[in-house]
C-alpha cells in the first residue's frame, strides 16, 4: 500500500468499533466513504446502527458516497489531545453530498483556519494511520 | 397527609480546584456531603432509606448506605443520561420514590474529584484507548464506546470542542457574538463574589478579561468553560408530611422531567446527525414544554433560575429552549443584563454556577435552587417563589421546577 499524506501523529486516539460499526472502518481502510442504507425503506444512517430507526428493518447495505460535501459547523481547537499534534486542529461537521442528508464528524486539513466558513465546499482526503486504519479528513474543494 | 415530594436539606463538602483534594477520597467527600445535608434537614441517618444518583458515579449507593449505617436501603437508582444531564432526573427519581411510598427519605448525591481519577477530556484517552503498537481499530465494549469511535480519531475528546460545534452554528444562524457569551461568564463570576464556597469567588472578571482569555476551542475561550473541581454535594427529599415537622422551609418539587429528542443519542459530541432544527439548540425545548405543562407554570412565573453551565453557549441556547426568549434571541437577551442578580429579569446562577462556584455535575445548582427559595442564598432574590433548575444541555437533559408556597 502506498502511504498517503500524513496530517496527524500516530498517537492520535484510534477509533473503537463494535460488530455493527466495524464494517464502516473496514470500508474506510479501503478509502471508501460509506453510509448505511436500509434495503427495505431506503433510509440512510450514520454512524451505523443495528436497525433502521424509520422502519425497524435489520436489512442494510453499504452505500459509497462521493466524498464531497460542505462544512455544517466547525471549531478551531488550540489544545492538543496527543503529543506532537499540529495546532490549531480544525474539527468540523461535514454535510455529505449524496448521502441522504447525512453528516460526519471529521477534521479540516490543508486550509487556513481564518478562511474556514460554514457552507464551504470540501472533499475527502484519506490519511493512512497504519496498514489497517485510514481516517477520512476533508480539505477545500480544488485544493 | 400528603406524600408530595419536598426538598428539606442540602449540604456540601469543601469545593476546590480539581486535583487540590488529595488527602480525602472522592468517596469520603460523598459521605461528608450526605451527612451535612441530612443534618441540615434536621434528620438522622436512621431516617434515610433511599439513595439516588446519576450517570458515571463511581460511588455506589450500596457502599455509601453500609458505611453510613443506614438501617435499610429501600430504594437506590441511577439515571442513564450521561454526565451532568441526569442531576435533576435523580431529584425526579427521589421524588417518585417518596411519592409512591417506595421510600420516605431519599438522598441525592454527587461527588467528583477528577484529580483522583482522570481529567475529563484529556487523560480519559488512556481509558478509552489502550496503547497499541500501531494505530488500529480497537474493540468497543459498549454502544457509547462505539459512538465515541466516530469522534476520537479526529481528536474530539474534549467537551469544550464538542459543544463549540452547536454554539458556532448558533453564531452563524443568529449573529450571536463573543460578547454575548462573555456577558454570561462575567455575570456568573459577579454572583460568585458573595459565595464563600465559590472556587473563583475571590477573582473578579470584566468583559475585557473575558475577551483576553485564551482561546480553547473557538468560539470557546477559557472563561466560556466551566471549572474543573473537587467536591461533593447532596440533597434530601422527603414527603410533605415529614417535611412539615422539620426546621427548614420545605421546597416543593413542582415538576421534574427528563428528555432526549428523537435520534439524539449522545448529541453533538459524537452524533453529527442531530436533526437540523435541534443542532444549534440545547435540545431541551420539547422537555421544557412538558415541564411547564406539568407544573401549570410558564417562563414568566420563574423568579430565579439555576441553569446548567458547562459552557456559556449552552446557557444561551437553553434560555431559548425554556422560552425565556425566542429562538436566536439569546444573545440580545443576555446582553440586556437579564441574568444579573440585581436588576435582571431572570436572576440566574446566583451561586456562580459551574463557571465560577464549582463543577459538581450541576447538583450544586439544585442546592442553590433550594437556598434561593429558602432565603439562605449568598445572593438572595427577594420573595422568590419559583426556581427553575436545569441539568445538561446539548446532551440528554433533565430539569426541575422548585416552589415555595
Amino acid at each position: 500500500m502506498i502511504m498517503s499524506q500524513r496530517f496527524f501523529p500516530d498517537a492520535m486516539p484510534s477509533p473503537m468499533a463494535d460488530t455493527i460499526t466495524l464494517p464502516w472502518w473496514e470500508h474506510a481502510a479501503k478509502h471508501q466513504l460509506v453510509v448505511q442504507r436500509c434495503t427495505d425503506c431506503g433510509e440512510t444512517r450514520l454512524p451505523p446502527s443495528p436497525v433502521c430507526a424509520k422502519c425497524r428493518s435489520e436489512n442494510a447495505e453499504w452505500q459509497e458516497v462521493s466524498g464531497r460535501g460542505e462544512v455544517y459547523t466547525y471549531t478551531t481547537v488550540h489544545r492538543p489531545i496527543a503529543p506532537d499534534q499540529p495546532l490549531p486542529t480544525l474539527i468540523a461537521v461535514i454535510a455529505l453530498e449524496g448521502s441522504g442528508g447525512k453528516r460526519i464528524l471529521s477534521n479540516l486539513v490543508e486550509v487556513d483556519p481564518e478562511k474556514v466558513e460554514i457552507g464551504m465546499p470540501v472533499e475527502v482526503v484519506w490519511e493512512d494511520m497504519s496498514a489497517d486504519l485510514a481516517i477520512p479528513r476533508f480539505r477545500p474543494v480544488g485544493k | 397527609m400528603s406524600r408530595r415530594a419536598h426538598i428539606v436539606g442540602v449540604g456540601e463538602s469543601e469545593y476546590a480546584r480539581w486535583g487540590k483534594i488529595t488527602d480525602t477520597p472522592e468517596h469520603t467527600l460523598a459521605l461528608r456531603a450526605i451527612q451535612r445535608a441530612v443534618e441540615d434537614a434536621g434528620l438522622g441517618m436512621d431516617d434515610v432509606d433511599g439513595m439516588a444518583s446519576f450517570a458515571e458515579d463511581r460511588n455506589e449507593a450500596i457502599f455509601l448506605a453500609a458505611e453510613l449505617g443506614l438501617p435499610t436501603l429501600k430504594y437506590a437508582t441511577m439515571v442513564w443520561l450521561p454526565g451532568g444531564g441526569g442531576g435533576c432526573a435523580a431529584i425526579g427519581n427521589a421524588a417518585m420514590a417518596v411519592e409512591t411510598g417506595q421510600a420516605d427519605v431519599v438522598v441525592v448525591y454527587r461527588s467528583l474529584c477528577q484529580g483522583q481519577f482522570f481529567r475529563f477530556g484529556t487523560a480519559g484517552v488512556d481509558s478509552w484507548n489502550p496503547a497499541t503498537p500501531a494505530p488500529t481499530v480497537n474493540q468497543a465494549q459498549t454502544p457509547m464506546a462505539a459512538s465515541m469511535g466516530f469522534a476520537m480519531p479526529y481528536g474530539l475528546l474534549m467537551a469544550a470542542a464538542a459543544y463549540a460545534l452547536p454554539t458556532r452554528r448558533h453564531m452563524h444562524l443568529y449573529g450571536t457574538k463573543p460578547e454575548h457569551l462573555g456577558q454570561i461568564a462575567v455575570t456568573f463570576r459577579e454572583h460568585s463574589s458573595r459565595n464563600p464556597r465559590a472556587v473563583m469567588g475571590h477573582k473578579s472578571m470584566t468583559l475585557d478579561d473575558y475577551l483576553a482569555s485564551p482561546m480553547i476551542a473557538d468560539p470557546h475561550r477559557l472563561f466560556d468553560c466551566c471549572l474543573e473541581s473537587d467536591g461533593a454535594c447532596a440533597v434530601v427529599v422527603t414527603t410533605e408530611e415529614r417535611a412539615r415537622d422539620l426546621k427548614n422551609t420545605p421546597v416543593e418539587i413542582l415538576a421534574s422531567e427528563q428528555g432526549s429528542p428523537q435520534g439524539f443519542a449522545f448529541g453533538p459530541f459524537t452524533n453529527a446527525n442531530v436533526a437540523d432544527d435541534l443542532y444549534a439548540t440545547g435540545a431541551c425545548e420539547e422537555m421544557a414544554g412538558r415541564l411547564w405543562g406539568k407544573a401549570g407554570l410558564e417562563p414568566s412565573d420563574v423568579d430565579v433560575a439555576q441553569i446548567y453551565d458547562h459552557f456559556t453557549g449552552c446557557v444561551l441556547m437553553q434560555l431559548e429552549d425554556y422560552g425565556f426568549c425566542k429562538r436566536g434571541e439569546g444573545g440580545p437577551f443576555v446582553e440586556s443584563g437579564a441574568l444579573a442578580w440585581q436588576g435582571g429579569s431572570l436572576p440566574t446562577n446566583t451561586h456562580g454556577g459551574s463557571l465560577s462556584e464549582a463543577y459538581i455535575h450541576g447538583l450544586n445548582h439544585v442546592v442553590e435552587g433550594v437556598r434561593s427559595l429558602r432565603g439562605d442564598s449568598s445572593s438572595p432574590v427577594e420573595d422568590a417563589e419559583v426556581c427553575l433548575v436545569t441539568s445538561g444541555a446539548c446532551v440528554p437533559s433533565s430539569a426541575v421546577l422548585l416552589g415555595k408556597r
